[in-house]
């Protein structure tokens, strides 16, 4: 398949392993645990499980699967506030599929629609907005959510709908954002990253230069990077390339995506439609400052948290929960106390466990866990 | 067809004069019979089912003709739409129950066919249905010959829902079971896989994509035959459908106590199918199939196994995809096209398309 294959090339993939096998070496010398990078990116975990990245990489480095999947960090009263939109009379509640799995409370979107309530899976929110032209006797809220790559679209949806006079359409607004999450687990006290791997199709809405401060003020190799296994392998073999010329700066490998300066056009309907919260909760990494956003008030017409009374009760994490460990890289999920006993994808408790994008639930998946619980063993035994 | 009815009964059958099916057609009177001719005596077209009696009956000395060991199989077919690319709710019925016959070795004879009707589908479309179930039961050797018909309000059910049993007798010698893979066995399926799957999804339209996907729909019992003949110590065989090569190589896997690793690169796949799972967010593996098995050989038999599909129409993509190993019992990993390698777990639920 054209523009998909080449960049599945297994003997790319094998003259890039024998540089990234050079490189981590020379730079694990005197070091007694290996290069911890970390993919921001549900996207890139997902491929790096699917196409058992992990598992080329030489021992030295440890990948450590960020905080960027949307569905994963979702907390579970907002759960229930979609839940409790959806149990309206005369609502239909729109949302993308793999929101549809995610627990909330009580149950989720999936139980609520087997209750009888009408939630409907949809590709984009423009489906949504066709659903309130069709149905112009009901309303149609559309569970917006993800990060800079899908707020384009949302924004763009709510313009659309602002022009033609559509009235029974509105957002539940989860969009958040990931800078202030990343420059958190920067400032974690038990941070160990080496260097970063930047998301995409965030960065082909927000342009490169917002990551500057990681390079500059924390001094962290960062490289933006596509989602196809050579995008991966060849960003991997970028960041350790800074890292042995003692350089860390912000670097774009999906360059065939992601333009210097982003897309003005989705940025500006961004800036139009949505503002800065305070703060947001996270699952699994707690309250961060400025890190959602919500509608401004001249499309309160479209927020569904102002046209409905919406509870938005917070629910702590449960106790036994580390998803935040696993998210710095302080633990790997299969060292978590829960992982794989009492939670499970069936029953997550964790963030992590929820969607096929989260650390936890993608080593559930398709990890080779015991491989690399070895790998790590033989690690310690050579440091020590 | 060797076996013959005992009921020699044909009468004059009823037919339907309004368009569509009303709660009168399920009351037990009149309308109903007439629906019942109409629509099923007419297309079946065999004796026994013309009788009207309660039950079909069968002489035990002709069915031993083909073997020493009955098998039954029910399954049940609610599929949205009725009507798809490559098939129907009917010949789905029909390919699907005798695919879980066949997979066992045994040759298919008869299917039972009982129908929940949602009132006010048009009559039209339960003959054509009716119809295209008799054409498939001809094709694939088998008889309807007993039947149940319900309507209910509308709401209840989703238009029409099938409910198919098979009764079919297994060759003398033959014992196949998720159980008997041994490591070395060779795994194969008969061709490009999650055919049905993704054309379903695409039939039911939200992403409307001009891809020309068709459904694999199919009985499988000649190909099996064929395959049988060549390998005779054939260990296992299945119909990959919902849950698609993925479920059943986790069931194999776990029964057997073996572990199976497969090949992404000799996975037959459609370059529609991969674009649609690119787009979606799906994994192939998991896509419902109607027309595919995945059967594992002694490895000394692959290439005859190979060869007999690849000479059969329903073969002609065949490939052996992997082997059973002595590695993790009930573990099934794939090494990946890039190189590496990634463990194939059964679902959770059902596949969601992602986010971004």
């Amino acid at each position: 398949m054209k523009y998909v294959d080449e960049f599945r090339d297994p003997a790319k993939a094998k003259t890039l392993l024998a540089e990234i096998n050079l490189l981590t070496d020379k730079l694990r010398k005197g070091k007694d645990r290996p290069l911890q990078i970390m993919e921001v990116c549900g996207g890139h975990t997902h491929a790096i499980f699917r196409y058992g990245i992990e598992s080329m990489l030489p021992d030295g480095i440890e990948l450590i699967h960020g905080p960027g999947c949307p569905v994963c960090v979702l907390p579970m009263g907002r759960v229930d506030d979609c839940v409790a939109l959806s149990e309206l009379p005369n609502v239909i509640f729109t949302t993308f599929g793999d929101a549809m799995r995610v627990p909330g409370s009580k149950k989720s979107l999936l139980q609520a629609k087997s209750e009888g309530c009408d939630v409907r899976m949809v590709y984009s929110p423009l489906d949504a907005l066709k659903l309130a032209k069709e149905n112009p006797d009901k309303e149609v809220i559309f569970f917006a959510l993800g990060f800079e790559t899908t707020m384009p679209s949302t924004a763009m949806t709510v313009l659309q709908a602002e022009r033609e006079g559509i009235k029974n359409f509105s957002l539940f607004c989860n969009h958040i954002t990931i800078i202030p999450t990343v420059k958190a687990i920067l400032d974690s006290p038990e941070l160990t990253l080496d260097g970063f791997l930047g998301p995409g199709h965030v960065s082909m809405v927000i342009g490169n230069s917002p990551y500057n401060f990681i390079a500059e003020q924390y001094g962290k190799p960062l490289v933006v990077a596509g989602f196809e296994p050579l995008d991966v392998l060849h960003a991997i073999w970028m960041v350790l390339k800074q890292m042995d010329e003692k350089r860390s700066v912000v670097e774009n490998q999906y360059s065939r995506v992601v333009p210097e300066d982003g897309n003005a056009v989705a940025l500006d309907a961004i800036g139009r439609v949505f503002e800065l919260r305070e703060f947001f909760e996270w699952r699994g990494l707690g309250s961060i400052d400025h890190s959602g956003v919500r509608m401004r008030d001249e499309y309160a017409a479209f927020d569904a948290e102002r046209k409905f009374t919406i509870k938005s009760v917070k629910i702590a994490d449960p106790k036994s929960c580390q998803c935040g460990e696993v998210l710095k890289g302080v633990i790997k999920p299969w060292e978590c106390k829960v992982f794989g006993t009492a939670c499970t994808p069936e029953t997550p408790l964790g963030a992590l466990m929820v969607s096929s994008e989260g650390a936890c639930a993608a080593y559930y998946q398709f990890g080779d866990v015991e491989k690399i619980h070895h790998k790590r063993e033989e690690l310690k035994r050579a440091a020590s | 067809m060797n076996v013959v009815p005992l009921h020699k009964n044909p009468r004059r059958l009823g037919q339907v004069n309004v368009p569509k099916v009303t709660m009168a057609h399920g009351g037990g009177g009149k309308a109903m019979r007439d629906l019942i001719d109409d629509v099923f005596v007419s297309a079946f077209d065999n004796e026994t089912l013309a009788t009207m009696e309660d039950q079909a009956r069968f002489r035990l000395s002709d069915l031993a003709q083909y073997g020493d060991r009955l098998a039954m199989t029910t399954d049940s077919y609610v599929i949205h739409p009725l009507k798809f690319p490559g098939g129907d709710i009917g010949k789905l019925a029909v390919c699907g129950t005798v695919n879980d016959l066949a997979v066992g070795g045994a040759k298919p004879l008869y299917l039972s066919c009982g129908v929940i009707i949602e009132e006010g589908i048009e009559v039209e479309t339960l003959r054509e249905i009716a119809r295209s179930m008799a054409k498939t039961a001809r094709e694939a050797g088998v008889m309807v010959v007993t039947g149940d018909t319900k309507v209910v309000d509308k709401g209840a059910c989703d238009k029409l829902f099938i409910n198919t049993t098979g009764i079919g007798v297994i060759r003398t010698g033959i014992d196949l079971g998720a159980g008997k893979v041994k490591p070395g066995d060779a795994i194969l399926v008969n061709g490009l896989l999650g055919d049905h799957g993704a054309a379903i999804l695409n039939a039911r339209g939200d992403m409307k994509l001009s891809t020309p996907l068709e459904s694999d729909c199919a009985a499988l019992h000649g190909l099996i035959d064929t395959l049988l003949a060549a390998a005779p110590g054939t260990r296992f065989l299945r119909d990959a459908t919902r849950g698609g090569i993925a479920t059943v190589l986790n069931e194999v896997a776990d029964a057997s106590q073996v572990g199976i690793e497969i090949h992404e690169d000799k996975t037959p796949l459609r370059a529609e199918v991969r674009g649609f799972c690119e787009i979606l967010g799906l994994d192939p593996l998991y896509l419902a199939n109607e027309g595919k098995l995945v059967t594992a050989v002694p490895a000394d038999q692959a290439d005859a196994a190979l060869a007999a599909m690849r000479a059969h129409a329903l073969g002609r993509d065949a490939a052996v995809i992997g082997h059973a190993t002595d590695g993790r019992p009930g573990r099934v990993v794939m090494h990946t096209v890039f190189g590496g390698r990634r463990i194939v777990d059964m679902l959770v639920g059902e596949q969601l398309p992602r986010i971004c």
